[in-house]
């Protein structure tokens, strides 16, 4: 049956990419208690590992002093993420598109690309160190 | 010491290697550097490169891989080598359609079709 009440968590996590792994098999467990479909449990799973692994590399550039802060809310219609590393932040803007000429050969330059086609929101803070991420269960429709 | 897990199957057919990913996730770094390893090592012991790399397990990669198979097709290629993926599920298909890798890699159902397609 799917829980009334919605499940919402803030954690520190250390900064390498298998820390993420507990919070993550939680984050799915709740989502399909929720009743989202197997394609959007994919497509969350994948944003997740895909924006994690940036916060690692990207924004924390590797540092293991360095941590990651993940909070979610997950309710019957929608589930929002937000990941936060401590690094000087980007400009999406500023990542070329790795479909375009010989950038499909590039063998990196692809997780903001997937996260953008598997969540309905992918937004970053103005520093650039914060990705907001969400997913509704019913694409919201513009009336 | 890192734990170094067995994680492909080669299986040696007349005119083709087929090389089969064992586990159902492939995430970790640690993971995709023995990928990459396994693979090389496939590569450095072939002549003529005709390789086919078998998804059936796979349910979950993360892009880091979509780059290994890059490096890895343009090591064959290099060598004149041809390079097939096959058994691909449908939620893995549409990652390699969202980033259009669908125009690079050569993609067949199943393995028995991508060793004709080798032939």
């Amino acid at each position: 049956m799917t829980p009334e009440t919605p499940a919402s968590c803030s954690i520190v996590l250390e900064s390498r990419p298998s820390a993420l792994e507990g919070i993550c098999q939680q984050i799915l467990t709740e989502l399909k208690a929720f009743s989202f479909s197997e394609d959007d449990v994919f497509g969350v799973h994948l944003a997740l590992e895909e924006a994690f692994l940036n916060a690692v590399k990207h924004g924390n550039k590797m540092d293991p002093t360095k941590t990651i802060k993940i909070e979610y809310t997950i309710d019957r219609g929608k589930v929002e993420i937000a990941i936060t590393d401590e690094g000087d932040g980007f400009d999406p803007s500023n990542i070329p598109d790795p479909r375009v000429g010989d950038n499909l050969f590039r063998p990196e330059g692809r997780g903001l690309l997937l996260i953008g086609a598997y969540m309905d929101v992918m937004e970053y803070n103005d520093s650039g160190n914060c990705v907001f991420m969400a997913k509704y269960k019913r694409k919201p429709t513009n009336n | 010491m890192a734990d170094i897990k067995p994680n492909v199957q080669v299986d040696y057919k007349d005119h083709a290697t087929v090389v089969t990913f064992v586990d159902r996730k492939i995430l970790e770094e640690q993971d995709i550097r023995g990928l990459q390893d396994s693979l090389n090592s496939v590569l450095d012991q072939m002549d003529d490169i005709c390789l086919v790399l078998d998804f059936c397990n796979v349910e979950f990669l993360s892009s880091a891989v979509l780059g290994l198979l890059l490096r890895l097709s343009k090591r064959i290629h290099e060598r004149n080598g041809k390079l097939t993926l096959c058994s691909i599920s449908p939620k893995i298909y549409e990652v390699f359609k969202i980033t259009q890798l669908t125009k690079v890699f050569e993609i067949s159902d199943n393995v028995e079709n991508a060793l004709a397609d080798l032939a």
